[in-house]
């Protein structure tokens, strides 16, 4: 599987990444040198080994359905870019 | 005073031949007179106080082993009201409103963080070249590279500029550094230490662990590192044994593997010639040697450099510039806001990975690549739960070579063929080790000892009795 720039710039924005188009060239000629590597998995036969999920098989755990977080707003917002009237806010979205 | 262990400094607190105080101030002039850029932030005035604190708590009889010790703390795990970077630009004005399970398990004990350590931005790297902040210099050759990711951790403590430091290790990152550093490193079994506040980059793989001198240290300082943490939902609910209780435990009769695929073409010469004596050393003790093999073994980078980016990819959607981290300057909206702050906070491997993470589990490729992946990795853990049949313990190289110049490898292909020896171990969720075990051409060599799941005891102890018989851990770069 081989990328060329204008499917790379989609990967990037998918990652929401941009990339300058003076940098494509070498982004899309590192990301096939991996490509080349990761694509190397095809080759190998995994018969009917099951995906593994977790290194040890454990599950996850359960616990009661108690209320174990005090409220923390104000010091979680205090280190955001931007608040105002407890919300978090970003450049208008709906005019 | 820096020449000393942790086992020695306990008692050198205990008979009152220093104090804390005296102890962390040593270290700080340390820390400012080294050139190493090994740590991110030092925290010289927190130090004080809680070493002042520690004081109190000797005095009063109120401490605990390790009460009064110094550490230097791998930046990537939060701590309250001092800054986490990560070794990111995205995250360089960050400060946690919270600590991580480890930060409050060694404040628990009343130790002394000196300050947070240098790192590949988001322990992402092999050679510690990828921080924000600048790469940190091996400190047996300022021309070399540390290792990575955990590169500053290991150079503070080569450099005895801090006795012990905290790393994680998600694809070799504990030990491929202490090898390259001439220092001990264990990474536990998957599970073992809380990755609460541990900031994630593979979640299936990381894990924390010590970076020390010896293994007793290793050992000393686990002991108040690992436990089960409600936090954290893939921490074992295990009981935490006392691993300094079986460090003087003889090793005759120990049966060790080689895997034949770790002695393969790309092994330098000098390095594989230091492994082999090490084993010589072993079989001089009591110690049965076997060749064995794992044959998966290639298969772990492809399978690796798949399962972390997808990883990877999926857990740094989160620094998106809204409620923490880095966010650009006027963004025109909300995309441009997403957008702008990602490409300017990350740099250039993070933005691979994420790229290859994003490529990998985009809809058409999920099956070829990560669900493979997973795949491929139940082969690699089936190879070790046969050897470890036959075999306590796998012994082999930790990196294919000595530390390499800063600059000099700019392929990213290339620094990751450099993984082989460790990927395995964190694919499989194993405990590995890397322990001081000679020189080639002036720079120090690691041997990795490998052990089944949960036993970090075997493998401290087996470590131990090495440093008993060798002194390959008390070689210092200033000695040289």
């Amino acid at each position: 599987m081989s990328l060329d720039n204008k499917k790379v710039k989609e990967i990037a924005y998918l990652a929401r990444l941009n990339i300058e188009d003076s940098e494509i060239e070498q982004s899309t000629a590192e990301l096939n040198n991996i490509l080349k590597l990761m694509d190397k998995l095809g080759e190998i036969d995994t018969g009917d080994a099951q995906p593994m999920a977790h290194p040890l098989k454990m599950s996850q755990r359960l616990r009661e359905d108690n209320v174990t977080e005090e409220d923390l707003s104000e010091e979680f917002q205090a280190i955001a870019p931007k608040t105002g009237k407890g919300h978090f806010l970003v450049p208008t979205v709906i005019e | 005073m820096h020449n000393l262990t942790i086992a020695e400094q306990i008692k050198g607190l205990r008979n009152k031949d220093f104090s804390s105080l005296e102890l962390t101030q040593h270290y700080l002039n340390r820390i400012n007179d080294s050139e190493l850029n090994a740590f991110i932030s030092v925290t010289s005035n927190q130090a004080l106080s809680q070493a002042k604190e520690a004081d109190k708590k000797i005095a009063n009889g109120k401490s605990s082993s390790l009460t009064g010790i110094p550490y230097a703390h791998k930046d990537i795990f939060c701590t309250k009201g001092v800054k986490t970077t990560a070794g990111s630009k995205m995250l360089d004005s960050f400060i946690s409103p919270y600590d991580a399970t480890l930060t409050n398990k060694l404040n628990a004990e009343n130790m002394v963080m000196l300050g947070k350590t240098n790192m590949d931005e988001f322990a992402m790297g092999s050679s510690n070249e990828n921080s924000y902040f600048g790469p940190v210099q091996n400190p047996w050759d300022k021309a070399k590279v540390p290792g990575g990711s955990s590169g500053g951790s290991a150079a503070a403590v080569a450099a005895r500029i801090s006795p012990f430091a905290t790393g994680t290790d998600t694809g070799g990152s504990i030990r491929q550094p202490a090898s390259l550093c001439g220092i001990t490193g264990l990474k536990p079994t998957y599970g073992r230490i809380s990755r609460y506040g541990m900031i994630a980059y593979a979640s299936s793989l990381d894990q924390a662990g010590p970076l020390t001198r010896t293994a007793e240290d290793a050992a000393i300082v686990l002991n108040a590192m690992a436990g089960f943490d409600t936090n954290d939902s893939t921490s074992a609910n295990k009981s935490v044994p006392n691993y300094t209780q079986c460090l003087e435990n003889s090793v005759n009769g120990l049966k060790i593997g080689l895997p034949k695929e770790y002695f393969s073409d790309g092994l330098d010469k000098g390095v594989e010639k230091v492994v082999m004596q090490s084993i010589k050393e072993y079989e001089s003790m009591g110690a049965k040697v076997q060749e064995v093999s794992l044959p998966n073994t290639v298969h772990a980078i492809p399978a690796y450099y798949i399962v972390a980016p997808c990883e990877c990819s999926s857990n740094l959607s989160r620094f998106d510039g809204v409620k923490y981290g880095y966010r650009c300057e006027d963004p025109r909206d909300l995309n441009d806001l997403y957008l702008r702050s990602r490409s300017e906070g990350f740099g250039d491997e993070v933005k691979r990975r994420i790229m290859i993470g994003t490529y990998a589990l985009s809809a058409g490729y999920y099956d070829a690549y990560y669900l493979k992946a997973q795949k491929v990795r139940q082969l690699i853990s089936e190879d070790f739960k046969k050897t470890f049949k036959d075999v306590d313990v796998i012994m082999s190289p930790v990196s294919p070579s000595a530390a390499f110049d800063l600059g000099s490898v700019k392929d990213p292909v290339s620094m990751y063929l450099a993984d082989i020896y460790t990927l395995s171990v964190n694919l499989a969720g194993l405990p590995g080790m890397s322990i001081p075990a000679g020189f080639s051409d002036n720079l120090p060599v690691g041997l990795q000892l490998i052990g089944n799941h949960w036993s970090e005891e075997l493998l401290l102890n087996v470590a131990h009795q090495f440093q008993m018989r060798t002194d390959w851990h008390n070689y210092s770069p200033a000695d040289r």
